[in-house]
């Protein structure tokens, strides 16, 4: 079965393992990812700042191609592009003055009978059958599932019906037995779009959210955004600064835990890519000493 | 190129690459004297009018802490729609460090989208030349981003942060964590391309170039 694939600027750039893990969940789950062609960047926060039109044709622009490709479904891991594509597809279908001017600004062909999925509806559709009798023991640990804004706000877009305390992740990682804590933090603000103009608010509310999950006794905090997932893991540096204390507990995809059910290896699923580090081989998970070490080390690294 | 980046950093609304027919914009504000809020109507379809002041968004904002003026008052100033206000509001640095992380408009009782809200008074600030000078480094940051698209239809982490560097005048803030990004496989140094990339550009040409921002 073919679906379409929007990987968005992060999984090319900043967030390799959330691709290769997401295509190889795919592939295990017999799904074929169809990329785009010649996809472009979403426009993001900087597009829909400045100017409404422009955030509408950039993911315009993408959903025009993957019609022409004959493409019903696209998945789109991203959350913020998610929101964005989401976005352009409903002012496309609510607003008679994008539907008529589009078409001159894209120079393309658009309809509009496209349907958009964020990494969590794909799951849910097409992997979570795929996932029976893959509980491991090795995995018995605590997740704190955490969902950031664009998954699920505004709710009016998205659709999501718990949207202020979701629990789709946790019926997802349950059927490899994984158990989720109970939160506070999980649909709050990482910092997202400021995270290099206002590097001290990621520190904030990003440490805000560690300190929770952490706090609860999660052993790891689990993403389904590259955004959220690059701020809660690479700026570390910032959010130990904010917290005045070390922290280590692991920020890791969704989709890289999805991937060791399958049977892939830590390899596979780039558990090398994240700052902080995370493996559940040989039972050490973060209580190995050396593995404690190297976080330290590692968590100096990071400058800021 | 390097003098120009100067005086931009330090006024980004000099930076007229994103929006250009100022003058034009100006004397037609001047001329019809129409209101924000009529103007937030005109481009966002929203009603400040239906807000009640009840505080909600405020009391869910994240960032209300970092905020000059507090997400309701923002609205409450439209609702007034002084020319004093409405300037209040334009040259706010709240409309910058707001995040778009639509708390607020989840929690309204009204459905008032104050994101999209925000949204427009952003690129009216910046039309206005009322740019709030502290929010210089967001701004820049935005600047550069689009910039980045623009030239390639995709996003190149390490050209942004150049283009960022150069507009935010701060080419020893280590933005990215350069080094261990790529030690982390996580930085690259050759740009992704869009092969249509003039079909990008058009799109630029034909939307921030050629509207004032909102519907
Ligand atoms: S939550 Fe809505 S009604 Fe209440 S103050 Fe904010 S905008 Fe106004
Ligand atoms: S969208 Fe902006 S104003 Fe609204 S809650 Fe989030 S940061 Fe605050």
């Amino acid at each position: 079965m073919k679906i379409g694939y929007f990987p968005g600027c992060s999984l090319h750039g900043t967030a390799p393992e959330y691709e290769a893990s997401l295509k190889l969940v795919a592939k295990a789950a017999d799904i074929e990812l169809v990329e785009i062609e010649d996809w472009n960047c979403c426009g993001a926060t900087a597009a829909h700042s400045m100017n409404r039109m422009l955030s509408i044709a950039l993911p315009a622009r993408n959903l025009a191609i993957a019609e022409k490709m004959g493409l019903e479904e696209v998945v789109v891991p991203c959350a913020a592009c998610y929101s964005r594509l989401l976005f352009a597809l409903n002012e496309f279908k609510l607003d008679e003055k994008v539907r008529m001017n589009l078409q001159p600004i894209i120079e393309t062909e658009f309809k509009g009978n496209i349907k958009i999925l964020n990494v969590l509806d794909f799951l849910e559709k097409y992997v979570m059958d795929a996932l029976k009798n893959k509980v491991d023991d090795k995995f018995k640990k605590k997740a704190a599932c955490y969902y950031g804004c664009l998954l699920v706000r505004p709710p009016k877009l998205t659709n999501s019906e718990r949207w202020d305390d979701p629990l789709r992740m946790e019926a997802i990682l349950k059927k490899i037995g994984i158990d989720s804590i109970d939160w506070s933090f999980k649909t709050e603000c990482c910092g997202a779009g400021l995270s290099i103009a206002r590097t001290d608010i990621v520190g904030k509310l990003s440490g805000k959210i560690i300190e929770d999950a952490k706090d609860r006794g999660a052993d790891m905090i689990v993403t389904a955004c590259p955004m959220c997932q690059s701020n809660l893991d690479m700026r570390r540096g910032a959010i130990n600064n904010y917290l005045k204390k070390d922290n280590n507990i692991p920020a890791i995809f969704i989709t890289q835990l999805i991937g060791l059910a399958f049977g892939y290896s830590e390899k596979d699923m780039q558990f090398d890519k994240l700052f902080v580090p995370i493996s559940f081989s040989n039972n050490n998970f973060s209580n190995n000493n050396d593995n404690l070490k190297m976080q330290k080390s590692k968590v100096k690294e990071v400058k800021v | 190129m390097q003098n120009n980046m100067t005086e931009i950093a330090e006024n980004p609304s000099k930076d007229t690459y994103y929006s250009n027919d100022l003058q034009k914009w100006g004397a037609e504000i001047k001329n019809k004297d129409i209101s924000l809020k009529e103007l937030v109507f005109n481009e966002t379809g929203e009603k400040v009018s239906l807000c009640y002041q009840c505080g909600k968004c405020t009391a869910g904002c994240p960032l209300s802490d970092e905020m000059d003026i507090a997400p309701n008052t923002i609205l409450r100033l439209l609702q007034i729609g002084s020319k004093e206000y409405d300037r209040k509001v334009l040259s706010s640095y709240t409309i910058w460090v707001c995040l778009s992380c639509e708390t607020c408009m989840a929690r309204c009782p009204k459905e008032v989208d104050l994101p999209a809200i925000t949204d427009f008074l952003r690129s009216e600030s910046i039309r206005r030349h009322l740019a709030n000078r502290k929010a210089n480094n967001i701004i820049n940051f935005h600047k550069a981003f689009l910039h980045s698209i623009r030239g390639s239809g995709r996003l190149y982490e390490f050209g942004l942060v150049i283009g960022y560097k150069l507009r935010a005048k701060n080419l020893f803030q280590d933005v990215l964590l350069a080094p261990s990004m790529i030690t982390h496989g996580k930085l690259k140094f050759i740009p992704a391309k869009v092969k249509n990339s003039s079909q990008i550009k058009e799109i630029f040409q034909k939307t921030i170039n050629n509207n004032r921002g909102g519907k």
